[in-house]
């Protein structure tokens, strides 16, 4: 149930992906996901694919991480190719009964499996080389226009980042209560579903009790930290953009600009 | 007579990720009845998974572990290993989910399928065991105090009455009263049941009181097995293991590096002073 790896999950590395400003990365994303969406001819294909695939390269994890991480996804990925290559309308190209399948379709549900991978991937060199604290600092920096609109962004960061942090030690106290009820008889697999029910309890209020003691002894700790709703805050590490940084942004925004080109001269 | 066997137990956490980790590599251990060993090792040694195969929590990934007369990769033998061999985990009052003490107490020998009188009796010899007052058994587990919680639970585990009783660091966050008070009655239940007692401990003054045998771990391998007497002589064993010397090895050290040799390592302050006293 806790093993593999899933979409989402922190690789620690040194790579020059993992040690890129998170700034830098969600921008890079935010430039390239369209791209992705508006390539539809064959330069622009090569050149996206060709960008990240030095992108994949420079995380220094191997292909098969990636593989894997789409695995749980490859239903989804085949029902949209499969609709899209049935139901685009065309000359058809084979019959199977009622259903046609055209030149057309064939192309347009390749292109959509294409878009769809690449976004995945996209997706999972940011979740892989980048911690969920360094995400959420990135995320705040992004969002902090909002400020001015009264948007609690700074307040809306720290929800998410003690939402991250303890979501680990959370799923390590649940194990724990788990085997421990476990050692003393406890059944969570057997019985009608009143049975099943009632077996909970000894599950789950230790849990809620842990788990408000520990909210509890948290909110102790950050006002003895004095910490205050909606007072600045400086930071331990200060997020500052180099040259590699600019140099990512720059090249992805170039590889935009590129994919726009190809659109607009054909 | 050897109650539990070990061989060439490997455990490997998340195993074909990046992730991997051998949390055990390759032990080898017997336990015999009615002994008490001590477990020891730092913080990651692998204490603790190696006794979760040892009530049927978890499975080798290789080797074989024998539990009684049974093997513990049958997974029917597994699932019902719970009635004989007792867990008691780290901190066990944050296990407490009952509105009284008697309840949960109640709740192991419940399961093995006791009721009415039969479990009532259960529940009050396993809290005398541990040193829990009778009336305590109706209040509510959020009234007691640390030392009687840990009482508590450790007495729901007792009331299953194990063949095999683990216990993981029993003491850990405790007055010394309290933890000195629980390790001496669990000794007592070893010697009057005939209980076979395996103690999980980071402080070797625990191991050298109440242990027959002393096992270190480091780094999920066994570094040495044997009485804890012998082992708690070997300073280089204790360091390499990263673990601190109890507190009458550490003294008969330093009278033998100031030229006063005792004749030989005593594990209680008692016995350190009657040799002492003996040389004087």
């Amino acid at each position: 149930m806790l093993s593999g790896i899933t979409m989402g999950q922190y690789l620690p590395g040194r790579s020059p992906v993992h040690r890129m400003d998170p700034r830098a990365k969600l921008l890079a994303a935010a430039l390239v996901v369209p791209a992705i969406l508006l390539a539809g001819f064959w330069p622009a294909i090569t050149a996206v694919t060709l960008w990240l695939a030095v992108v994949s390269g420079l995380s220094g994890l191997r292909p098969g991480v990636y593989w894997r991480s789409m695995k749980p996804l490859w239903v989804l990925l085949l029902l949209s190719f499969t609709m899209q290559a049935f139901f685009t309308p065309g000359e058809p190209l084979v019959h199977l009964g009622w259903i046609n399948i055209s030149e057309p379709g064939l192309v347009q549900g390749a292109l959509l499996l294409w878009r769809l991978g690449i976004l995945l991937v996209v997706a999972s060199v940011i979740t892989f080389t980048t911690t969920p604290l360094q995400l959420t600092n990135g995320l705040e920096w992004l969002l902090s226009p909002l400020i001015r609109l009264r948007v609690p962004v700074r307040e809306l960061a720290m929800i998410m980042n003690l939402a991250l942090r303890f979501v680990p030690t959370l799923f390590d106290e649940a194990r724990l209560l788990l085997m421990a009820q476990q050692s003393r008889g406890a059944d969570f697999t057997h019985g009608s579903i009143r049975e099943r029910v009632r077996g909970l309890v000894p599950f789950m209020v230790p849990l809620l009790t842990n788990i408000f003691r520990r909210a509890d002894d948290l909110a102790l700790a950050m006002e003895l930290r004095c910490y205050q709703v909606g007072a600045p805050r400086s930071r331990l590490t200060e997020l500052r953009f180099v040259a590699g940084d600019y140099a990512a942004i720059a090249a992805t925004a170039m590889l935009l600009v590129f994919v726009w080109g190809t659109r607009l001269m054909w | 007579m050897p109650c539990i066997k070990i061989e060439n137990l490997t455990h490997t956490y998340f195993p074909g990720t990046p992730l991997e980790t051998a949390a055990l590599q390759d032990i080898s251990l017997t336990v015999d009845q009615g002994e008490t060993l001590a477990l020891a090792g730092a913080t990651g040694s692998g204490k603790s998974t190696l006794v979760r195969h040892l009530n049927g929590l978890l499975a080798p990934t290789a080797g074989r572990v024998r539990i009684l007369d049974g093997d513990v990769a049958d997974k029917k033998f597994r699932r019902q290993l719970w009635r004989r061999v007792g867990l008691v985990f780290q901190f066990p009052e944050r296990q407490i989910f009952s509105a009284t003490v008697h309840e949960d107490i109640a709740f192991g020998p419940r399961n093995t399928g006791l009721a009415g009188q039969a479990l009532s009796e259960r529940v009050s010899q396993a809290a005398a065991a541990v040193g829990l007052p009778e009336d305590m058994l109706r209040t509510d587990p959020a009234e007691l105090s640390g030392g009687m919680l840990r009482r508590a639970a450790i007495a729901g585990v007792l009331a299953m009455h194990p063949d095999i009783l683990i216990l993981d660091e029993p003491g850990a966050g405790l007055e010394p009263r309290a933890r000195e008070s629980i390790l001496q009655r669990i000794k007592e239940l070893q010697v009057s049941q005939g209980t076979t007692v395996i103690l999980i401990t980071h402080q070797l003054d625990d191991a050298a009181l109440y242990a027959d045998r002393l096992a270190l771990l480091k780094k999920g391998r066994l570094l040495a097995v044997g009485p804890t007497a012998e082992i708690l002589s070997r300073c280089d064993l204790l360091d390499e293991a990263g673990l601190e010397p109890p507190f009458t090895v550490e003294l008969t050290r330093r009278l033998a590096a100031a030229g006063i040799n005792l004749p030989k390592t005593p594990l209680n302050p008692a016995e350190a002073a009657r040799l002492l006293a003996v040389m004087l």
